[in-house]
């Protein structure tokens, strides 16, 4: 049942193949037998999943035609669900629940999806491969013994294991897109302000978005139409006129789909560093995507390797401010002894929130310090600048780039855990999408010779979602590198060492 | 060698918006403890600050208000640092570029006018309030305030003295309620002040360090803290010391400031615009729709009084001191008659003497007097046209403001039968009865005592309960003594 897209589930729905509590609960059956070895879900609540599936039944029984209506979701523990706890993967939060929805989870709720529960993922979405949580790491559905890829890396395997249809990830500088490739699936980060913002425990508030991972473009872009949307409670949200996503895809084409679409190709993409099989696996989409019509320009992004150097300036600063309100004065994780004041907010901070939420806090600080902010901050966002203005002037001569999503496969758990800046260096080809607000998305395109997934990213220039979710349903309409599925039975990873993180 | 004081104020205006600067949630003072705080104000997890307008437009009020700049573009950025009472760890503030910059403010000092420079006012979020009492060594913390728009206000260093300085806050906090953006409450904090001081040789054209006096909350305590602080600065150069760069507090149960945090303590609060919030943008048409909704200024009203109603510059200043009082005068000047030189000063000098003494006796507010600008006006048009006397009509004032006849001036005149006699025959009659009771002192004025002109007057009006015209009197006396 949970084998098929969402599009197909939908249609089933309709014609009372099956029943969404049926759906719900194969759902939550396959979570109980296979979350204990993924460990992708931080909170699952079967009772309201039945009972939100009991009303979407009775809504279908009504004739209503909403395409996400009875479809089984879960949300990235980011995001904030009144009633079930969102613990940002953190020991600070591990016991909080929010007395609202985020403005995400109200518009999926409103769509009438089946609210599953909550995945895990890196602390406060710090990290590239949801290793840091304090409910222990994910595992890949591909192989046990890899990452899923981070920070949505509970969501991308609870998706690629066909736990759930589709979630919510959010991405800060690819934290949608790289675990999306590396667990074989679709992500999608939408142009900053599409989506609101409201209710997303905010890392760096002018990189974060929310937004969908699923098995094809066309629920990417169902899940987006939900998802998106002016909210007066988020001041970076946009007031535009509704979109339809799907618009393109349903659009009749010949055999060459994809004729006069320009796809650039920046030279800083394809250059050393990128693992072998990753490199194949690009070729052969790219391959594709000509025989279909689109016609490839080479180009330069020059300031492009810049990207990650920038990002970690800027989310770092970012972050170090928005996670000041964790203080354990009003909620959340507070140190049980202390002697004063200071010492309460440095045992109760030094306790709740783990090392790599430490780094960056320190980081971060340093950055906005008095004397180091005209040479790390200000600096960083001059260079922002520059990174925007390589992707304006790419767009004049390419409708789409395209790109590895991450320079190699999944690695394994712990393989480079201790050493931050190879880790930050899979964020190489995602944080420009971030640093310049456009949208991005990551679709499956092969595997390496170990049989790890390997991403495609598209990227385009403000507002391109429509464009991009065209581009990536014509490629999957002609290859099947989305319908592959990880055969868990087979996987063979050892368990994690007790109490990894 | 005589000192130079250098000061300069901090103000923090608390705007009078109904809700937060970002928030929903109520301003309104004295509810129970965190009951008016909202997710956003107690800074839950995932919550978004929405700048409130009304905020904005406030701020520009007050930029028009003293002839500043009001940049197009302001930002919005965090002061970050710890406190239990500021729920984010940041308050959100503007730093580089700020809504309003420069403008000036005129003061009325006892060596005449002088201009004070603004440097600038900017938006900002107040915190909330730590309760150290009544929590058996504990804190508590209570979040109501946090989130309530302020605007903070910085003058130059170009204040010389306490009383320049008080002088200063005074004319700010007159103007902030007179364009309506802050009630000026100082007593529940709506209008509090930092006073920045230092001292140096007359002459020296370097400035001294100088200390901050936080909070200062009543004109008295300041005048006192900076006389305080200049004391001591001076006592310590004096004394072969330097003065060190730290932030005070006033005590005033012991009158003098004692040092709260030095400059090595100072903490480096991060400032970074606040990606929560995109450039305030404000375009010319929200400019001007906000110079159309402007009050009178109390100098151009000044200006317009003594021309228009003819009043000494003394009086229209003191009428233009809070605009009730001003909207009080207008009102009755008006409903009197149209402006002339005799009318203005009669209203002037009733609103300014009874009706102030009336309202001082019983601590009222001149909106809350019982006697209303046209009533007031009913009963000086009776003093104008010589129905009652000056002096009849404070008793008739009095009358009116214990509430007799519903406060109607006429009728109360004719209840009491205070009509003033000017009929000729009647005075005549008059002076006769008091010429013929009186002939020794009619004798001693013509021997050539003039003050017994005064006593005669005096028996004429006790005679008539002060209803008889003085001036008729008088002049009939005159005449009929000089043998006519």
């Amino acid at each position: 049942m949970l084998d098929a897209p969402i599009t197909e589930l939908s249609a089933s729905l309709r014609a009372k193949r099956f029943s969404s509590v049926e759906l719900a609960q194969a759902s939550l059956d396959r979570i109980a037998s296979l979350n204990p070895a993924l460990n992708a879900f931080i909170t699952v609540d079967p009772e309201r999943a039945l009972a939100d599936a009991k009303a979407a039944d009775a809504l279908i029984a009504t004739g209503s035609a909403l395409p996400l209506l009875g479809i089984p979701i879960a949300h990235k523990d980011i995001l904030a669900t009144a009633g079930m706890r969102t613990t940002c993967g953190s020991r600070m939060l591990a016991n909080y629940t929010s007395p609202f929805d985020a403005h995400v989870v109200d518009r999926l709720a409103r769509a009438g999806t089946v609210l599953i529960g909550k995945t895990n993922m890196d602390e406060f979405a710090m990290g590239s491969s949801s290793e840091t949580s304090h409910f222990g790491p994910v595992r890949n559905p591909w192989h046990r013994d890899h990452v899923p890829g981070g920070s949505s890396g509970g969501t991308a395997a609870a998706v690629a294991a066909r736990l759930v249809p589709g979630a919510t990830g959010t991405d800060t500088g690819g934290s949608i897109r790289q675990p999306a490739a590396m667990s074989g699936i679709c992500g999608l980060k939408p142009t900053y302000g599409v989506c609101s913002r409201f209710g997303l425990v905010a890392f760096a508030s002018s990189l974060d978005q929310a937004g969908p991972l699923a098995r094809t473009a066309h629920d990417l872009a169902l899940l987006l139409n939900a998802m998106a949307g002016h909210d007066v409670r988020d001041s970076t949200s946009l007031d535009r006129p509704v979109e339809d996503y799907a618009r393109m895809l349903l659009m009749e084409r010949d055999s060459r789909p994809l004729a006069g679409v320009r796809i650039g190709l920046p030279a800083e993409y394809f250059g050393a560093g990128i693992d072998p099989g990753v490199a194949q696996a690009i070729d052969g989409a790219l391959a594709e995507l000509r025989r279909q019509g689109a016609i490839t320009v080479d180009l330069a992004l020059p300031n492009v390797g810049l990207s990650v150097p920038v990002y970690y300036v800027i989310a770092p600063a970012e972050a170090s401010s928005n996670l000041s309100r964790f203080d354990g004065v009003r909620y959340g994780h507070r140190a049980a002894a202390y002697t004063d004041l200071a010492d309460m907010y440095r045992k109760t901070r030094a306790e709740g929130f783990g090392a790599e939420v430490r780094r960056r806090i320190l980081v971060g600080t340093y950055v906005l310090s008095h004397g180091y902010y005209d040479a790390y901050y200000r600096k960083a966002q001059q260079v922002r600048r520059l990174i925007a203005d390589d992707f304006r002037r790419a767009y004049a001569q390419c409708d789409v780039i395209a790109g590895p999503t991450a320079p190699t496969a999944a690695f394994r758990i712990g393989a480079i855990s201790d050493d931050p800046v190879a880790m930050y260096l899979n964020d190489i080809f995602t944080t420009a999408a971030n640093l310049t607000g456009s949208p991005a998305l990551s679709i499956p395109c092969g595997f390496d010779p170990s049989g790890l997934p390997i991403g495609l990213q598209l990227q385009g220039p403000a507002f391109a979602e429509a464009r991009l979710l065209d581009v990536a349903h014509r490629f999957q309409q002609a290859t099947d590198w989305h319908q592959r599925a990880p055969t868990l039975a087979e996987s063979t990873g050892s368990l994690p060492p007790e109490g990894a993180q | 060698m005589k000192w130079e004081v250098v000061t300069g104020l901090e103000t923090h205006a608390q705007l009078s918006t109904a809700s937060k600067i970002f928030s929903g949630a109520s301003t309104a003072f004295g509810a129970a403890p965190n009951t008016q705080a909202s997710a956003v104000d107690i800074a839950l997890p995932g919550v978004l600050p929405v700048l409130n307008r009304g905020a904005v437009e406030r701020a520009i009020r007050f930029g028009l208000a003293v002839g500043a700049t009001i940049h197009r573009r302001s930002v919005f950025a965090r002061k970050n640092y710890f406190y239990p009472d500021l729920p984010k760890g940041y308050q959100i503030s503007q730093y580089e570029i700020p809504i309003v910059q420069g403008g000036s403010l005129s003061i009325a000092t006892p060596a005449g006018e002088k201009i004070v420079r603004l440097t600038r006012a900017h938006l900002e979020e107040d915190a909330g309030k730590s309760l150290h009492e009544d929590y058996h060594g504990m804190t508590g913390i209570d979040l109501n305030r946090a989130g309530t728009p302020l605007l903070e206000i910085v003058s130059e260093p170009d204040l010389r003295s306490a009383v320049e300085a008080v002088i200063y806050a005074k004319r700010l906090h007159a103007l902030v309620k007179w364009i309506g953006i802050c009630d000026g409450n100082m007593q529940e904090g709506s209008f509090r002040c930092d006073a920045n001081v230092s001292v140096r040789r007359e002459g020296a054209t370097t400035l001294g360090t100088r200390c901050e006096i936080k909070n200062l909350n009543s004109f008295r305590f300041m005048q006192q803290a900076i006389e305080y602080e200049v004391r001591r600065q001076i006592e310590l150069i004096d004394d072969g010391g330097t003065v060190v760069q730290e932030t005070r507090l006033f005590d005033p149960g012991r009158g003098e400031t004692r040092p709260m945090r030095s400059k090595e303590d100072a903490q480096d609060y991060r400032y970074f615009p606040d990606p929560d919030l995109p450039p305030l943008a404000i375009d010319d048409a929200w400019i001007e729709r906000v110079r159309a909704g402007m009050p009178e200024l109390p100098e151009a009203m000044r200006e317009r009084f003594v021309f228009e109603y003819a009043l000494q510059a003394q009086d229209a200043v003191a009428l233009t001191a809070d605009r009730e009082t001003a909207r009080y005068f207008e009102t009755a000047a008006k409903s009197l008659a149209a402006p002339s030189e005799r009318t203005g000063k009669l209203v002037a000098n009733w609103v300014l003497g009874e009706l102030s003494a009336a309202l001082n006796r019983d601590e009222r507010a001149i909106g809350a007097a019982p006697v209303r600008a046209d009533q007031l006006a009913a009963l000086l048009r009776r003093i104008a046209d010589g129905t009652i006397s000056g002096k009849i009509g404070k008793d008739v004032f009095d009358a009116m403001w214990a509430g007799e006849h519903g406060g109607d001036a006429d009728a109360i005149i004719a209840a009491k039968g205070l009509e003033q006699i000017s009929d000729a025959g009647a005075i005549e009659k008059i002076v006769d009865d008091v010429l013929a009771a009186n002939a020794a002192v009619a004798a001693e004025f013509r021997a050539g005592k003039e003050k017994a002109l005064q006593s005669l007057v005096g028996k004429a009006m006790a005679a008539t309960k002060g209803r008889a015209d003085p001036a008729q009197v008088n002049a009939a006396l005159k005449r009929k003594l000089a043998g006519n």
